[in-house]
């Protein structure tokens, strides 16, 4: 069984009962993707598969056939970060920095969604263009748990990528 | 060379001010973000080592008894499964933080539902799993557990001394005003988001253990000590901790269990606690039951001071909930009593989480000052400022540098804080009552020794090294900082190397004390190299000036690298904490503003403002000290709103033991945080003039939303937390 991981083809041909998370971590070294509660309560395995965010704790390494998957290596390198990771390190997103992988693949994913006029519990509207406040990005952002408490500077954070992003596409 | 430093007096010279790189307290990026941000950054469980197998603990399912027997062949016969081991060496609880000693260990003989018994090696982690669960295990059940800590058959006993001053009952009876009120709280779990993890090695002489840990000096001791071991056989690496909040000051179960397979196997052994493992055997905070009784003058000066507190722990274990820590000094009241009361349970070992004492004792005694203020029709900011005592009411030594009048009025200011109509339930948006409410923030001052290196190379930039940790709180950011301050070096010409016992051996991180006591080492260390950059400069170290990397006196200016000659030059500082924490009542001081709404149908309540006003003693990094402050503050709405352990009162197993039931703040919970710093210098925090930030944003925070509540709707909830079944019988009429 083949899947593509950051642009890379993988065989995968272990245990059944391996987790996606697992399979990234121990079968491949990507150790970016975190384990926090292997039960997806947490969010911290967050990775993107074919574009959209998944729990990689919740879904089995075998049935990602042919998917492509992107982890936080394949985001941004310490010498290259994406504009967002850059942004989490200026505003103090994090702290012991172990939910911040899946908050950032988060994110990414939740943008998209964004983008593609999905809308959320706190939308006023279920249809048309979505517009991020800070109180919609915080309900998206609330399946990715953080201990330390950085909320409010993980929503600084992707707040100003976001508008560096608009100001770049303008 | 150790240059060493035994604080006994206050150091006023505050030499940090006086030099000119200008990089302390500057809101600096950390230099460990971009590891981070690319989970580049390797946590214990994340080393690839070759042949490495795997390990699950086997938890029981009884609260008391014994295991009588194990049947290894229910799954020796399974796919990839090496060995079951149940060693008397391996550890039954968590070590309370700074143990230096082995927690019990008595694996076979359980003492509460959920302690690790056994653990199951075998080539995968799904093969470990499965074989875990599939163990066959027979015990002898006492019938004599005790899950209740309210019951009346625990045995209590009285914890450390009362205080005991002047007549409580007969100023209650004479007061102007008093309150005599009894709240709860339940019991609380640090909940880090990595699980603690080990992964060991044994060479036949050598341990190393990867591991997620807090005090590394003492983690070393306690790991020996389980093993038999001298601490020298023994390595621990932990460079990237992925939270602690107290769970991790001690070993925990899982590091002695790898220990014991990797030396009975001759095999690297990874053991990973599943998150459920994480909830029912490392630590709990204490549930609490608390009395507080305050009597006040016509002016609302108090009189009479009183907080009792019945917690419980394990037998054998010597640690119970502080509660009244801040108590002992925040308020005055000459007629006083304050005292713990342990119960002996059957649950699991309670211990440090994030704040222990303040956390909870704060937020109830808060809560019951907003009921005096209310009780007077006071402003509750003006009670505050009319209870600041002189001197510290039961030992009568002076406070050090205190800024609680600052951090009140500042707080206030930011906020917008209207103390003049606290009638409650007068303000309402739609379906829900709006309030506001405010507490102080108290957390007492610790320093720990601690040593730490500091090597200025031939080229003109530095190493720092220490054992410290950095847990999320910044470490790497300010000993960088510091070092580069003393230096006279960009931080990012600094190096900071932690989470190593190959290293000096740092304070640890726990207590708030790990910037001010590691901190101080690195200072004490870069006194001595400007002493003999000095020499070298035929100057002296007070008229030397670093900056830049250049070493300027008189009219000489000479780069470091040119001054150095090909040398580097290694000091080590070593910092103890001496007759200083007697002489004066050191703490950090804050306060609290939130605005909460209550649906007025359901009783949910959402915070909506929260600002935050703390001195801590010097800033070291303005960033990272926010942060601090606003993960904190996280933790109160987490304490005042969701966050409780529930036992199921028949077997004393957590019913909500993992992130799905125990409900920790989520993004959508918490509203920008507003954090004000307020400047101060401490002289008898440290050599640093700073004090300690990790915990003090939680230290009172839930107090002030209970406080909004009630101003929101009038409902005054005295049990944390504060759901919404708790509320809704006394909602007003919507």
């Amino acid at each position: 069984m083949q899947l593509t991981i950051n642009g890379t083809a993988h065989e995968f041909t272990g245990d059944p009962r391996t987790s996606l998370l697992d399979f990234l971590r121990d079968g491949c070294g990507l150790t970016g993707t975190k384990k926090g509660c292997d039960h997806g309560q947490c969010g911290a395995c967050t990775v993107l598969v074919n574009g959209q965010r998944v729990n990689s704790c919740l879904t089995l390494a075998i049935m990602q056939d042919g998917h492509a998957v992107t982890t936080i290596e394949g985001i941004g390198t310490p010498d290259a970060l994406d504009p967002l990771q850059a942004a989490f390190v200026r505003h103090d997103g994090y702290q012991c920095g172990y939910c911040t992988p899946g908050q950032i693949c988060s994110a990414k994913g939740m943008l998209a969604e964004a983008a593609n006029g999905w809308a959320s519990f706190v939308s006023d509207n279920l249809e048309g263009q979505v517009e991020l406040s800070a109180e919609e990005i915080r309900e998206r952002m609330s399946g990715n748990l953080c201990r330390c408490g950085a909320y409010s500077n993980i929503v600084d954070a992707i707040t100003e990528a976001m508008q560096a992003e608009k100001v770049g596409a303008a | 060379m150790t240059r060493s430093l035994t604080m006994d007096r206050p150091d006023d010279r505050n030499r940090l001010d006086a030099m000119a790189q200008g990089v302390i307290g500057q809101p600096l990026d950390r230099p460990d973000g971009p590891a981070k941000v690319t989970g580049t950054a390797r946590y214990a469980a994340e080393y690839q080592i070759a042949g490495c197998v795997e390990g699950v603990l086997v938890t029981a399912t009884i609260s008391k008894g014994d295991v009588t027997a194990i049947d290894e062949a229910s799954v020796l016969s399974m796919p990839g499964v090496i060995a079951v081991i149940s060693d008397e060496r391996m550890t039954a609880r968590a070590a309370q933080g700074g143990a230096g000693e082995a927690p019990v260990q008595q694996v076979r003989q359980v003492q509460y539902y959920g302690q690790p018994i056994a653990v199951v090696v075998a080539e995968t982690f799904e093969q470990a799993r499965d074989a875990a669960k599939h163990l066959k295990v027979t015990y002898r059940a006492d019938d004599a557990a005790i899950t209740d800590p309210h019951s009346a058959a625990a045995p209590t006993e009285t914890y450390d001394e009362p205080i005991e001053q002047g007549d409580l009952a007969q100023a209650m009876a004479q007061a102007a005003h008093a309150v005599d009120v009894t709240y709860t709280t339940e019991g609380h779990n640090s909940a880090a988001m990595e699980p603690h993890a080990s992964i060991a090695q044994w060479d036949g002489q050598m341990l190393t253990l990867h591991a997620s840990l807090q005090m590394l000096a003492y983690n070393q001791k306690e790991l020996a000590d389980s093993l038999d071991l001298q601490p020298e056989q023994v390595r621990l690496v932990s460079p990237y901790v992925g939270g602690g909040f107290g769970s991790k000051l001690g070993i925990s179960p899982e590091g002695v269990a790898a220990a014991v397979a990797a030396m009975q196997l001759n095999r690297p052994v990874r053991v990973v606690m599943l998150r459920q493992q994480v909830f029912q055997c490392v630590m709990r905070r204490s549930e609490t039951v608390q009395r507080l009784r305050l009597a006040a003058d016509a002016e609302g000066r108090l009189t009479g001071f009183g907080h009792e507190a019945r917690v419980s722990n394990l037998p054998e274990e010597e640690f119970a909930e502080p509660v009244t820590q801040a108590s002992e000094f925040l308020y005055p009241g000459e007629n006083r009593r304050l005292a713990i009361e342990l119960a002996r349970v059957n649950l699991m070992t309670a211990g440090s989480v994030r704040a222990p004492g303040e956390a909870v004792g704060m937020q109830v005694l808060e809560s019951a000052m907003d009921e005096l203020a209310n009780a007077m029709g006071l402003d509750p900011v003006e009670l505050r400022l009319r209870n600041i005592p002189d001197r510290h009411p039961s030992e009568g030594i002076p406070y050090s540098s205190r800024k609680l009048a600052e951090c009140l009025k500042a707080g206030a200011d930011r906020f917008g804080w209207n103390g003049a109509d606290r009638r409650p339930a007068q303000r309402r948006e739609g379906e829900w009552w709006i309030g506001t409410g405010m507490a102080n923030a108290c957390r007492v001052h610790n320093i720990n020794e601690a040593q730490a290196s500091v090597t200025l190379m031939a080229d003109g930039t530095a190493i720092v090294a220490s054992d410290m940790t950095d847990i999320g709180t910044g470490t790497y950011a300010i000993l960088g900082q510091i070092a580069g301050e003393m230096l006279g070096l960009d931080p990012t010409d600094v190096l900071v190397q932690l989470g190593d016992t190959d290293l000096p051996p740092g304070s640890g991180s726990g207590g708030s004390w790990g910037a001010a006591s590691t901190g101080s080492a690195v200072f004490e260390a870069c006194e001595a190299i400007r002493e003999h950059l000095a020499e070298r400069l035929g100057t002296t170290e007070a008229e030397l000036t670093l900056k830049d990397g250049f070493a300027t006196a008189g009219n000489r200016r000479v780069a470091l690298p040119e001054l150095l000659a090909g040398a580097e030059v290694e000091r080590t500082g070593h910092f103890k904490p001496g007759e200083i924490t007697e002489a004066f009542a050191a703490a950090m001081y804050g306060a609290f503003f939130a605005e909460v709404a209550v649906n007025a149908y359901t009783g949910e309540v959402r915070v909506r403002r929260f600002t935050g006003a703390f001195s801590m003693g010097r800033v070291l990094n303005a960033k990272t000290a926010t942060s601090q402050c606003m993960g904190g503050m996280v933790w109160g709405i987490g304490s005042a709103l969701t966050e409780g352990l529930t036992f199921d009162p028949r077997d004393g197993h957590i019913v909500n033991p993992d992130l799905a039931e125990y409900h920790i703040p989520v993004n959508l919970d918490v509203p920008h945080l507003d954090v004000v710093l307020v400047d101060e210098r401490d002289p008898a925090g440290s050599p640093l003039q700073a004090k300690g930030v990790g915990e003090l944003g939680i230290c009172g925070a839930a107090g002030a939303i209970n406080n909004a509540i009630h101003h929101a709707c009038g409902v005054r909830v005295r049990s944390f937390p504060m759901t919404p079944d708790k509320l809704l019988a006394e909602l007003p009429d919507p």
